[in-house]
């Protein structure tokens, strides 16, 4: 366990003056992440709204080495630094361990840069994969992703009189990154954060690349009070909306227990994005659906900590 | 060493002897051997290269930014439908000054689907700020990606190495090679203008520019293309002096008091010198000039050689679909408009997909350059 008090003492790496809107979920995680992250670190991001709020030349909010290229290639712009890493090792160019750490939206992670990722990682390249996902392409104009759950209403899968919104679920995105074998793979939210600095500080320990993927509310495409961020996400979990888990080892651990789940209702009423299913009996079938799908997940969740968990 | 290779050998062996300090590479028709080859050196610890085979030519270029980025000499090999893969990448290292080198085996772009040669692929990448150079021979080509790390690194540009597809790829030659030691001597040690990876100094690469610093970002890489060409000229004049042997940016061929000469770049100049010296032991004043650098484009080196003729026929191994002409046609007659006295431009498109261009289309042309005129604006040889 992290103690706060110790955290507080690290350095700044993520320094104030960026851009990121007001409550804003994905800079909390890079901040958080960093506090907790052991020095050298080296940052590779996509485009992305992390990259659009942290890089705006002549300022830059990152207080460690960061490389930007595109909105497809974080885990493939960091298996060259990882190359050129081992190669300056081998030379004896440079001497103490470095970590690296790209830190992708779900847009760059999910969907246009996964090829990229899925090859960092059958390389064996080692760094830390970070995907701060809020959910969509809040970056581009909030249009849904692969990672917008079901039900939600996004501008490229809106509401309307036939179709209340996402009609699939989430792609499984920790599934997939467990088959690919990673060193480490955990699931958190910024809410936790003990829970997340003490993930990071084993995605960064891991012999191989390592997979996180944090819940980062996002105001402006949730549509939520910015002041309600954490609370989001902290209802997320507790509604058993966005399991906490890890993969380690080759065993799976429920990390957060929620002592009753809620349900999911109260995750979703404080948020636009799902206001339309409160207005009718068609978006009640639409939040029971959702309930369905969170209530299963958890069963095989459950099934997986059995079958694959600590002993 | 005198040695028989083809050349995608003749530029692995370049590779091995550049010893580049990370290749990142996605196999691909017709350049796959130089990654094999290198691929082989790697295991057979003959390089000192960390080697990343991604599964992509995407991730190859992207990797290939992060490892320059990084204080690394960095190579990949590529061709056609790689290339257009890599096309988005290509601008960012142009635009992050990255010295990275690439041989290309030239090759015609989908559809329809076509694995031979033709300048289709380099000549699209053409605006996203990379050094071109189009080599005839496979010695040319040996000796032109070994001076490309030496310009590349000097100019902080990249540097595009192109030898045509299967025509020279895979063709066998005979080569005068270097040892090792004097080629890297002669590319020296790689000092990078900075690097990522100096963590006590942390620098953010690869920024967003709002309207007010993008176009100076742009303004100054176009000064650094613009300033490139005395660079070639320079590294082209002390690899003559350390190897004995050179090119020029522009060459010209049976030149002297010719009235129409042909021009052109890659394998092709090899059957235009036999049509030459066909027809100037008919007494015809033909020539040739051969342009190797397409980036930059050696503009007043051009005017001053192309003033003097009568007729120059120009001949693209690419089409524009559409802009009256291919790349050197079009951007040729933009360098010599305003000159007081200028040549007739002749037009033609030729060998695409790896069409042969025999010598008797090369005669055809050469008189139809002589005679100063033809019908069509733009001539396409060989389509049947």
């Amino acid at each position: 366990m992290a103690r706060l008090k110790d955290l507080c003492q690290n350095p700044e790496l993520f320094s104030s003056g960026h851009r990121a809107c007001a409550g804003c979920g994905e800079a909390l995680a890079v901040r958080q992440i960093l506090l907790a992250a052991p020095q050298p670190v080296v940052g590779i991001m996509p485009t992305g709204c992390t990259e659009i709020f942290s890089s705006i030349y002549p300022h830059a909010a990152w207080q460690i080495p960061m490389i930007h290229t595109a909105f497809e290639t974080a885990a493939s712009t960091a298996s060259g630094v990882v190359a050129a890493y081992n190669f300056h090792k081998k030379m004896g160019n440079i001497k103490e361990d470095v970590k690296f750490i790209a830190f992708g939206g779900d847009g760059g992670t999910y969907d246009i840069g996964f090829q990229a990722i899925s090859g960092a990682f059958e390389r064996r390249h080692k760094f830390l994969y970070v995907c701060t996902d809020n959910e969509g392409y809040m970056n581009t104009g909030i249009q849904r992703s692969s990672a917008t759950p079901y039900g939600a209403h996004t501008t490229t899968s809106p509401a309307g009189a036939v179709i209340p919104g996402k009609t699939m679920p989430r792609k499984d995105i920790m599934e997939i990154m467990i088959a690919h074998n990673a060193a480490y793979a955990a699931q958190t939210t910024i809410a936790h954060w003990n829970d997340l600095v003490t993930k990071v500080g084993k995605a960064l320990a891991a012999d191989g690349p390592s997979f996180l993927n944090v819940l980062v509310p996002c105001p402006l495409g949730w549509q939520h009070a910015g002041n309600l961020t954490v609370e989001m996400a902290r209802l997320a979990a507790d509604t058993g909306f966005w399991p906490i888990y890890e993969w380690e080892n080759g065993r799976y651990k429920i990390n957060y227990q929620p002592k009753e789940k809620k349900p999911v209702e109260e995750f979703m009423k404080p948020q636009g994005r799902f206001s339309h299913l409160f207005k009718d009996e068609a978006g009640k079938a639409v939040i029971a659906e959702a309930q369905r799908q969170i209530d299963a997940q958890w069963a095989l969740l459950r099934k997986r900590q059995e079958a694959f968990g600590a002993s | 060493m005198i040695l028989a290779k083809t050349g995608n050998e003749a530029l692995a062996y370049a590779m091995r002897q550049i010893n580049p300090d990370v290749v990142a590479a996605y196999p691909i028709t017709p350049s796959t051997e130089i990654v094999q080859i290198f691929a082989q050196y790697v295991s057979d610890g003959k390089v000192n290269s960390e080697f990343v085979a991604v599964e992509s030519e995407h991730s190859a270029m992207a990797a290939c930014i992060g490892a320059a980025a990084s204080g690394c000499r960095t190579m990949t090999a590529t061709a056609s439908q790689g290339l257009m893969l890599m096309h988005e990448m290509l601008f960012i290292a142009g635009g992050l000054r990255l010295p990275i080198v690439m041989p290309i085996a030239s090759r015609s772009v989908s559809s329809p689907l076509n694995i031979h040669g033709d300048h289709s692929d380099s000549l699209a990448s053409r605006d996203s700020g990379w050094l071109q150079f189009f080599c005839e021979t496979v010695q040319e080509g040996y000796d032109t990606l070994i001076q490309c790390v030496k310009i590349a690194e000097r100019a902080s540009l990249p540097a595009i190495c192109a030898v045509d597809g299967f025509i020279l790829s895979h063709c066998m030659e005979r080569i005068e090679t270097f040892e090792d030691q004097p080629v890297r001597e002669f590319i020296g040690a790689y000092k990078p203008n900075w690097n990522l990876l100096d963590y006590k100094k942390p620098i953010l690469v690869g920024p967003a520019t709002m309207q007010d610093y993008f176009f100076e970002f742009k303004r100054s890489q176009i000064e650094g293309m613009n300033k490139a060409l005395p660079i070639v000229q320079e590294v082209q004049a002390e690899f003559r002096q350390k190897f004995g042997r050179g090119y020029g940016v522009v060459e010209e061929y049976r030149t002297d008091d010719a009235d129409a000469v042909v021009l052109l770049m890659g394998s092709a100049c090899g059957t235009m010198r036999e049509a030459v010296d066909t027809m100037r032991n008919q007494g015809k004043k033909v020539g040739m000039v051969k342009l190797r650098l397409f980036r930059p484009l050696p503009h007043q080196v051009l005017r001053e050689t192309l003033a003097k003729f009568k007729t120059v026929a120009i001949m693209d191994r690419a089409d524009t679909v559409n802009s009256w002409g291919g790349a050197l046609f079009t951007e040729i007659g933009s360098a010599l408009y305003d000159l007081p006295q200028r040549p007739k431009l002749l037009s033609y498109v030729y060998g695409l997909g790896g069409k042969e261009f025999s010598l008797g289309d090369a005669a055809t042309v050469l008189e139809q350059a002589h005679a100063g005129k033809k019908e069509d604006l733009v001539t396409y040889i060989g389509v049947r």
